[in-house]
């Protein structure tokens, strides 16, 4: 089947910082170069989702004037605050004995979504073309196997693959040289990771559940520009994890909860961990009585240096997150993603202009602050693999006494989805209800999201085996999907006494924790028709 | 035959509406907009009347501030040939939109107009029947099948007591149902397309039609919170609660 081909110099998949700050660096260099972006999303900003404590490095130098430029960056952030969580009690850490990179007084406190919003205008104003509800869902190679573009996504095919009468084939894009910028797990990233064998020699990725909630609150409980994380309760101590709470503009709060996906006991479901950290007297007197306005999910990269895999290829480069460029200590990727996008924009310009092999990203991103960052932080996460407090013992003399200069590198042993131990060896938890006040469940919270996936679209959450669900996982993990996915899309249910698997793909927010935790890889996740998935507002 | 489609931006129908902390109004702010669901349909039954070589030109309008303009764009990428962009800020109430559209259809001269049977945002349902009535053109509201005749249209309408056909004279209003058809999506190329048909920049004072708001909002509240249902034992406890307690019976 022949498609209709688009030219373009610079192909660019996903509209977030990383993306978005490699279009606009790609325009600044050269005017004259064509780029266009494709988000999957309904409009760019709508599948963001991010704390976020924001470090301007990248944007100063991308924006020397962003102050002038209305930016949404306005919350600076004014206090500090570290507590360790007991059932019921708090014990808070003095901030003047955090490592330097947790401290965060010169940070802002900015919704990353509003962000990339104003960055997609900044772009648009330069001459990108941005077209948001089109996911590239192929990749398309040339004769001699380099990367020649993407494709876009079928519209309008039904649950069976027919076709309806409102059926719109996808399109090539082709490029001189396509970027990669899908975020965390992105689906084509993925694949190429594994064609282009990305990741020789690197350590297994590690990958991190992210929820979050904007709560509108009192006066008397909002102070703008507080900044506070939490450790310990309700997870034990062998799983990673914690909290923040970001005190934002308009008396809101943004609340969440990182979970490393390299949790062991198939019981435990990240949500209800959430759900449960807002019943804390420490967290409860934030956001009593106040208002849950929004709710999402997102994982994340945790791997760092070790788990970074090659970022160039022919044809194509990987950048932010697709790769792995968060920094995990610092608890923050936005400034890396979009600094390795400025370097994917350099090293195309040299490339288009004198022909320098794609290759040499490699060597400016070795000599830019991202990669130094980094490196000092390359031994935090892998420590934790020793529980808690060994974690933050080592992190405190690797960190504070050496500022990531020991002269070893731990590393990450196991992928995330190998991590699971069979249910029968591991403790039951148990969850309280939702009092629909502080707590909630599921259904209400992916209401809060906007998501919605055209009716009558093939499933996009694919089986690789499809009796696996029943036939392995609910004997050995009592099937965790119901548990790990935050939206509520995987169910086991009982029809006439036998179980059941069903997958409602329409409630999916698009975070890819399936696609990374299921034990056996069993869960391939693909684009959904375009436009479809959350519509988040300021997450 | 030219055919005058309106089109509004509202907000999308999947985000959840939130009320204003001090219930002067719904927020807006970073909130996802599409073109008005109805209008959909509108738009597409228009381009299928050209496609069957019915009409001739397609020239949608809407109303609103500069962010409006992409509804517009919207409807040139899937086959309108022409944009109108009346700017205008602020709430613009029904009567207001009839007058603009009124002063369009004096200088574009249409044969019909089409439009939603009411917008997703105020559920007004005023636009159609008031401009039919400004400009005593004959209309055919809520329409989910229209059949182009000689110098008539023939519409079957969806009212409450299932399907009525009514036949009307060219010129006409037409208010569309979502039932009238399946809108198209917009192929990538064909937005890029769209970017380089024209599009008419003017403001409501260009067309001398005053849009200042006839009704005072006081304020805007969330519906209450629907209570939680019981269960009951058995029919003759439904029969005393609904006869004593809800006393419906």
């Amino acid at each position: 089947m022949s498609r209709e081909v688009m030219e373009y110099d610079v192909v660019i998949v996903g509209g977030g910082p990383s993306g978005l700050s490699a279009a606009i660096k790609l325009k600044q260099l050269n005017p004259e170069t064509n780029v266009c972006v494709l988000e999957k999303a309904s409009e760019i900003g709508a599948h963001i989702l991010s704390g976020n404590v924001f470090e301007t490095k990248a944007l100063d130098e991308l924006f020397p004037n962003w102050k002038e430029l209305n930016t949404p960056v306005k919350t600076k952030v004014t206090k500090e605050k570290f507590l360790f969580l007991g059932k019921t009690k708090s014990f808070s850490w003095p901030t003047w004995l955090l490592p330097k990179v947790q401290k965060n007084h010169n940070n802002y406190i900015i919704s990353l979504a509003n962000m990339c919003r104003w960055l997609a205008e900044q772009a648009e104003a330069l001459g990108v073309e941005i077209f948001p509800g089109f996911p590239a869902s192929e990749i398309i190679y040339n004769e001699d196997g380099s990367v020649k573009g993407v494709a876009t996504q079928d519209m309008g095919i039904d649950k069976e693959g027919n076709k309806k009468d409102s059926f719109e084939s996808g399109i090539e894009l082709h490029a001189k040289v396509t970027v990669f910028a899908e975020g965390c797990r992105g689906h084509l990233g993925k694949q190429l990771i594994k064609q282009f064998e990305l990741n020789k020699g690197k350590d297994p990725q590690q990958y991190g559940i992210g929820l979050k909630e904007i709560w509108e609150v009192d006066e008397s409980q909002h102070e703008e520009g507080l900044v506070m994380h939490t450790a310990g309760w309700p997870l034990d101590n062998k799983t990673y994890g914690g909290s923040f709470m970001y005190h934002a503009e308009n008396k809101q709060i943004f609340l969440g909860y990182v979970i490393g996906l390299d949790y062991k006991n198939p019981h435990l479901s990240p949500f209800d961990e959430f759900q449960r950290f807002k019943t804390h007297p420490s967290i409860k007197k934030y956001i009593e009585g106040g208002k849950r306005i929004s709710y999402g999910a997102r994982a994340l990269i945790e791997g760092g240096l070790q788990s970074l895999p090659q970022m160039f290829m022919p044809g194509a480069l990987l950048i932010g997150c697709d790769a792995g460029t968060l920094n995990m200590p610092k608890i923050k990727g936005s400034h890396t993603a979009m600094k390795s996008g400025m370097i994917a924009a350099e090293t195309i310009i040299e490339h288009l202009k004198n022909k320098k092999p794609l290759s040499i990203y490699e060597e400016k991103f070795k000599k830019s602050w991202v990669y130094e960052e980094l490196f000092a932080a390359r031994n935090v996460k892998p420590s934790f693999s020793w529980g808690l407090i060994l974690g933050i013992i080592f992190t405190g003399i690797d960190q504070i006494l050496f500022r990531g200069k020991l002269p070893f590198t731990l590393s990450h042993k196991h992928a995330d989805h190998e991590a699971l131990m069979p249910a029968d060896k591991m403790p039951k938890i148990d969850y309280p209800k939702p009092d629909n006040v502080l707590t909630f469940d599921k259904t209400s919270s992916v209401y809060l999201t906007g998501t919605n996936h055209t009716d009558n679209q093939p499933v996009h959450l694919h089986l690789k085996n499809p009796e696996l669900p029943i036939s392995f996982n609910v004997a050995k993990y009592d099937e965790p999907a119901q548990r790990y996915c935050p939206a509520g899309v995987y169910e086991v249910q009982k029809e006439n006494d036998m179980l059941k698997f069903v997958i409602n793909s329409q409630n999916c927010i698009h975070c890819k924790t399936c696609d990374i935790k299921e034990p056996s890889q069993n869960i391939n996740w693909v684009t959904p028709e375009g436009g479809g998935g959350p519509r988040y507002g300021n997450m | 035959m030219k055919i005058l489609v309106a089109v509004k931006r509202v907000i999308d129908y999947n985000v959840q509406i939130r009320v204003k902390e001090d219930n002067s109004g719904i927020v807006t702010d970073n909130v996802k907009m599409s073109t008005n669901p109805p209008d959909d349909n509108a738009i597409e039954e228009a381009v299928k009347i050209k496609e069957a070589g019915k009409a001739t030109e397609i020239v949608a309008i809407t109303i609103g501030d500069d962010k409006a303009q992409e509804t517009v764009r919207k409807a040139l990428a899937v086959g309108a040939d022409r944009g109108i962009h009346v700017k205008a800020d602020g709430i613009i109430e029904p009567l207001a939109v009839s007058k603009i559209l009124k002063a369009v259809v004096e200088k574009e001269k249409p044969d019909l107009v089409f439009m939603g049977k009411q917008a997703i945002d105020d559920d007004c349902n005023q636009t159609g029947q008031m401009l039919a009535a400004l400009l005593n053109w004959p209309q055919a509201t809520f329409a989910s099948k229209i059949d182009v005749k000689d110098k008539s249209l023939e519409v079957t309408r969806e009212v409450d007591e299932g399907l009525e056909t009514i036949e009307v004279n060219i010129p006409a209003i037409v208010t569309c149902d979502l039932r009238l058809n399946e809108p198209r999506y917009a192929s990538l190329p064909n937005i890029m397309k769209a970017k380089k048909k024209p599009l008419d920049q003017m403001s409501a004072t260009d067309l001398g039609v005053d849009t200042k708001p006839r009704i005072e909002q006081i304020k805007v509240e969330e519906p209450p919170k629907r209570k939680a249902g019981i269960k009951v034992a058995n029919v003759a406890e439904l029969v005393n609660k609904l006869k004593n307690e809800a006393k419906v019976i």
